[in-house]
């Protein structure tokens, strides 16, 4: 019997338990919407799933790196907002070539990012209470740029907007989800193999004794939160190549879903656990839910955000078990 | 000197210090900002219209301080004034011929009720299933816009029923908005407790060391839960002074971002974010502070799109200030300066 539930916390306190419940959820689910409605049989839908949601997944990989080292970003919806207007704005106004444009607005989020991870870490601040002035400020700024929506008529956004790219027969994929899929593979690399990558997982776990290590926490803490900036441009990016436009109202409260999304797929808020691919899968299943609703037809949308609540909800009672069965396979050995 | 340094190290100098700067700002900027009227028995102006809508802030920052004081944070309030509102509003019902469908001190009552729930809910997660404070407060602020739209089955619910509206406006005879008098005994119920009973010590207690109050012998899961719960409360009367204003129930807009506000009150107040020494008064008056902020700042002609970031950068500076190594360079600086004077 002892040996049983030595099997037990073995297997729930595995690294990729979640990541099993996460997959096997989000099977289930796609299983129950082909037996339901027809059109779950279609490749498209599953493709319109990361279509609809590339931006979503990019930022939920910075969010990640953030969540990782025990921080927080809640600035990530208003960057997204004033990415899309800052190169709506430059676009409509300027004439200058859009690739520039595009590396102007990375930059941007980069420096967003660094600035706060710099007040965070140098003045020991709270990283809630600078993010959310991140998140007034990016929002604001949006709002002093343009109150109105400025459309986006630049020919190569337009034309990448409307590339199809066929990856299934009868499905295709936009050029979005080519840019979010490359960015969760190298994030996931990074992770895993790079030395910035391990020096993050090892902050998370425990600062101090990274900090005993010799392990540059200051400078790795700095560069989650650039990381995030970035991932947030980027994310504004592939958000204006879906909207091509810039409205002040942009990717309201994204930074939530993110949230919501990395901690589905696997990520501790606590820090120091999370994995990519699973974070993919989480955004996956709000897609799942935001599907079934708009096939069932007479529910109305804000039932998404409960169920997405509710979710939420069950995922974190799992890692509270998780990480108990973890402390106990621990002390055993 | 150390007259003065013992006044600027004070918690409650830098709320009173920005609140009287932006009085002064107001008094040269904005003409008439002090005239107060006297109209059919009511009395009219800026500052009473101030103080209005700095009642909603000021009871919601009340609860949002005993929450960070235990080193946690509410951010479902906003959603929880939706919640409140919805209940409401739903409850009277939005009968045409201005006639209730439930008396009006049982339909808040309800309300403040279900709201008191939430914050079980919130103090359920926190406290007993141990929780991080922001992940399981944002369960609740997720739903809770989704939960208030499915109590008024989507819609916008207008009340027409007259009293309803004295709740945020004023009652008739009364010279004073009522939400002032209601800010106003809820204040003076957080003093009363804080002076006859140690409930504010065990709360600082558990903020700076919850493992060595509950060697103590303090029930710290017990506080904890009691804290979220007055933070669901004080979200629910705020929802119905809210709601009364615009004689509505507005699941998508009630108190979109209020709970951002009361954390900016509370830090502005002095009590620090990561929980322990709080200040009440302190955050009473950030709340009044923030409210004139944002009424200078209608008035200079900025949109409230725009207001934020004016916002973001009195929050950098509250924080910078309240920071111990931005303290220390500033008194580098100081005695370097001394030196060198001679």
């Amino acid at each position: 019997m002892k040996n049983l539930t030595g099997i037990k916390n073995r297997i729930v306190g595995s690294r990729y338990f979640s990541f099993g419940i996460t997959l096997t959820l989000f099977v289930v689910l796609y299983a129950v919407g082909m037996m339901n409605y027809r059109g779950f049989l279609k490749p498209q839908v599953f493709c319109n799933l990361l279509i609809d949601n590339a931006a979503l997944i990019i930022a939920t990989i910075g969010i990640t790196f953030v969540l990782l080292i025990g921080g927080i970003d809640i600035s990530i919806g208003s960057v997204v907002a004033l990415t899309c207007m800052t190169s709506a704005k430059l676009l409509a106004e300027t004439g200058m070539p859009a690739l520039l444009v595009i590396l102007l607005v990375l930059v941007m989020g980069c420096v967003f990012g660094l600035i706060q991870g710099w007040l965070i870490t140098e003045f020991n601040m709270q990283p809630f209470i600078v993010t959310l002035a991140g998140q007034f400020f990016a929002r604001g700024m949006t709002a002093i740029i343009s109150r109105d929506t400025i459309v986006i008529e630049d020919p190569l956004y337009t034309s990448l907007a409307s590339a199809r790219i066929y990856i299934l027969p009868g499905g295709f994929i936009s050029v979005g989800v080519i840019i979010a899929l490359a960015a969760l593979v190298i994030g996931t690399l990074v992770l895993k193999f790079t030395r910035f990558g391990r020096n993050i997982y090892a902050l998370g776990g425990n600062e101090t004794s990274a900090q005993l290590m010799g392990l540059p926490t200051k400078r790795t803490k700095i560069s989650a939160y650039v990381v995030c900036g970035f991932c947030s441009a980027l994310a504004g990016v592939v958000y204006s190549l879906i909207m091509l436009s810039g409205y002040p109202l942009h990717a309201v409260s994204m930074e939530m879903d993110a949230i919501a999304s990395s901690v589905i797929g696997g990520t501790l808020m606590t820090g120091g656990v999370a994995f990519l691919p699973g974070t993919l899968l989480g955004v996956m299943i709000q897609g799942i839910i935001q599907t079934f609703i708009t096939f069932q037809g007479t529910l109305s949308a804000w039932w998404t955000r409960i169920i997405i609540a509710l979710l939420l909800c069950l995922f974190i009672v799992i890692q509270a078990i998780v990480s108990r069965s973890r402390q106990r396979l621990n002390s055993e050995h | 000197m150390e007259k003065l340094k013992k006044i600027t190290s004070n918690h409650l100098f830098l709320p009173l210090f920005a609140l009287c700067l932006l009085l002064v700002f107001n008094a040269f900027a904005t003409p008439g900002f002090f005239t107060i009227e006297f109209q059919n028995g009511q009395l009219f102006g800026r500052i009473i219209d101030i103080l209005n809508r700095a009642s909603i802030l000021v009871i919601l920052s009340m609860g949002m301080t005993f929450v960070i004081a235990t080193g946690g944070i509410d951010i479902s309030q906003g959603s929880v004034i939706a919640i409140s509102g919805a209940v409401c509003c739903y409850l009277i019902g939005g009968n045409g011929d201005g006639t209730a469908n439930m008396p009006l001190p049982v339909a808040c009552l309800v309300a403040v009720l279900v709201c008191a729930v939430c914050g079980v809910w919130n103090g359920f997660l926190v406290s007993k299933l141990k929780i991080q404070p922001m992940v399981a407060t944002l369960i609740l602020m997720t739903a809770g816009r989704g939960i208030a739209m499915l109590i008024t089955e989507g819609q916008n619910i207008t009340v027409y029923y007259k009293p309803f509206t004295y709740i945020g406006g004023s009652l008739p005879g009364s010279p004073l908005p009522t939400t002032i008098y209601i800010a106003a005994i809820m204040v003076l119920f957080v003093v009363f407790i804080q002076k006859k009973t140690s409930v504010g010590l065990f709360v600082q207690a558990v903020g700076i060391n919850s493992n060595a109050a509950r060697r103590t012998g303090l029930k710290v899961s017990a506080i904890i839960f009691m804290v979220y719960v007055f933070s669901g409360v004080c979200a629910g009367i705020a929802g119905l002074m809210e709601s009364s204003m615009i004689a509505a129930a507005d699941p998508n807009n009630a108190g979109l971002n209020m709970e951002m506000d009361a954390i900016l009150s509370v830090a502005l107040g002095g009590t620090l974010l990561s929980g322990g020494k709080f200040y009440v008064g302190g955050s009473i008056i950030g709340a009044i502070t923030i409210q004139t902020m944002t009424t200078t700042l209608y008035a200079l002609g900025v949109s409230s799109e725009q207001l934020p970031v004016y916002k973001a950068l009195v929050v950098i500076l509250i924080c910078l200030l309240q920071s111990e190594k931005f303290k220390n360079i500033l008194e580098k600086r100081a005695v370097e300066k001394a030196v060198k004077q001679g």
